[in-house]
């Protein structure tokens, strides 16, 4: 039986008078790497920002394992580090060496004495492959390195599912290959994730579940052979058609 | 010439006790500026809508006026309301209180070009709205503002001199005196001049070196965009 680690119930997240989505229901198991793909504007990001608490739904539920985390009086500080969030941007704490920004979290949310954090932080950073650049700042790293040490970061807090919100849209083609790769191995290590992004090749790899979204609507979600092979609806052939055409030839650059 | 060269002996003492009073009045003036313009800097940025406005009114009010109508009502007004300071407290004050204004507006500047982006990674991982203020807004904020902010230190140096005019015992006091014993107005203010322009160097220099000190590689391509 798998076991949710993530449970959606009709969250609608209205800016203004924008409604982005309206009673939007997903689950997530555990272990499992859901890829969600769509149109720009569609409310991917936003989706992602309402898991975090980053900002708040105006109604539904969002369950973390059997904690309801919308709900009122939740401590949002704390289901925060439970919940690892990378950015299309790095987002790096740019006064910090990539060491100073994976230990943070470790010395001020975990309360880690210093010796035990610069262990676990530099145990993250040889994950992502970036433990000979533990002293640089992340002015001194490439984009792709800056990606790494940002999901090191997002790691170090142990959480129990991560989100990732293009994390390699804003690469140069020559260093998305690298991140891909450590979220593979993400993946095959049983990591729980929640990944939006336009590269097909992963979604086709490593996802378990593909979930395309537009104007606000889960379309259609299945296996990614369901998906690529037997789509249900014409809108997601299309869809796919067309990103596979527009990012493939950035992929094959890539490898 | 040498008349003038004269005066740094002659007047020298005088002329040392008197800078070390400007200095004194550059520092703390600095420093109470500092923190209270950091306090109404993060008030604007992170207050509830009644802290943002009254930090807006204080530094619209404190930039809008001048400092030596702030210096006079706190000096020679406030004693009305049974409030009196001595004429260095009453500098100290004035000078901090209007210079909280002017610091406030560029640690604002730059907290706002660090932006809601840092504050949202900081959070992401589990540090509170003020751990994130403190260990990754502020880190950056500060060293983005110090170039700017490095204007504030010499310009309250040079404005210290307007406490003489409450008896306060300056640089600029000291000047006045050598030139009513003398009646050299021009050579001895002009001497006066240069002992500021080295204090301004002075202080010109120690700032850059605290901008290279606090430098982080690579950051400020990072933040200049
Ligand atoms: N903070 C916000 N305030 C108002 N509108 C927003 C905000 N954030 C996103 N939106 C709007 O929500 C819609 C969905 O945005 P987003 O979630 O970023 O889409 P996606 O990630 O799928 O490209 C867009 O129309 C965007 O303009
Ligand atoms: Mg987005």
């Amino acid at each position: 039986m798998p076991k949710p680690i993530l449970t959606i119930k009709n969250l609608t997240k209205i800016y203004g008078q924008n409604v982005i989505f309206q009673n939007l229901n997903l689950t997530v198991n555990e272990g499992d790497t859901v890829v969600i793909i769509g149109p720009s504007g569609t409310g991917k990001s936003t989706l992602l920002r309402c898991i975090n608490l980053l900002t708040r739904p105006n109604e539904g539920q969002i369950w973390l394992d059997d904690l309801e985390i919308t709900a009122k009086g939740t401590d949002e500080d704390q289901v925060r580090q439970h919940i690892g969030m990378v950015f299309q941007n790095f987002l790096l704490f740019n006064h910090l060496t990539a060491l100073g920004n994976v230990k943070l979290g470790l010395t001020k949310v975990k309360k880690m004495s210093e010796e035990e954090a610069t262990k676990k932080a530099m145990h993250e950073l040889s994950r992502v492959g970036l433990a000979d650049r533990a002293n640089h700042y992340p002015g001194q790293l490439s984009g792709g390195q800056q990606q790494r040490v940002g999901i090191a970061r997002a790691l170090a807090m142990d959480p129990r599912v991560m989100l990732f919100d293009e994390p390699t849209s804003a690469l140069d083609p020559e260093l998305i290959g690298e991140v891909l790769e450590v979220m593979r191995k993400l993946a095959l290590d049983g990591m729980t994730m929640v990944v939006v992004t336009h590269e097909m090749g992963f979604a086709r790899e490593v996802a378990d579940r593909i979930v395309f979204m537009e104007k606000g609507h889960i379309v259609e979600e299945g296996s990614p052979d369901e998906m690529f092979n037997h789509p249900k609806f014409d809108r997601t052939r299309e869809f796919l058609w067309k990103i596979t055409e527009l990012y493939g030839k950035k992929e094959k650059e890539a490898e | 010439m040498l008349t003038w060269l004269g005066y740094f002996g002659r007047f020298g003492q005088n002329f040392l006790r008197g800078a070390g009073v400007t200095l004194e009045l550059t520092a703390v003036g600095l420093a109470i500026g500092f923190v209270l313009g950091l306090l109404l800097a993060l008030a604007r940025s992170y207050g509830s809508k009644w802290l943002q406005r009254a930090a807006g009114a204080y530094i619209a009010v404190f930039r809008g006026t001048p400092l030596l109508v702030q210096l006079f009502i706190i000096y020679y007004g406030l004693p009305e309301l049974g409030i009196a300071f001595s004429q260095t407290v009453a500098a100290y004050l004035a000078l901090g209180l209007n210079s909280a204004a002017y610091q406030a507006e560029y640690l604002r500047g730059s907290i706002n070009a660090i932006g809601a982006a840092q504050m949202e990674a900081g959070r992401s991982i589990g540090l509170s709205k003020w751990q994130t203020i403190g260990y990754v807004i502020l880190p950056q904020a500060l060293r983005l503002a110090l170039p700017s902010w490095s204007n504030e230190p010499i310009s309250l140096l040079k404005t210290t001199a307007i406490v003489f005019l409450i008896a306060v015992q300056d640089l600029m006091a000291e000047g006045r005196r050598a030139a009513t014993t003398t009646f050299d107005f021009v050579g001895i203010y002009l001497a006066v001049a240069v002992v500021y322009l080295v204090m301004v160097f002075a202080l010109d220099a120690l700032l850059k070196f605290l901008e290279r000190k606090t430098a982080i590689p690579g950051m400020d391509i990072e933040t200049r965009r």
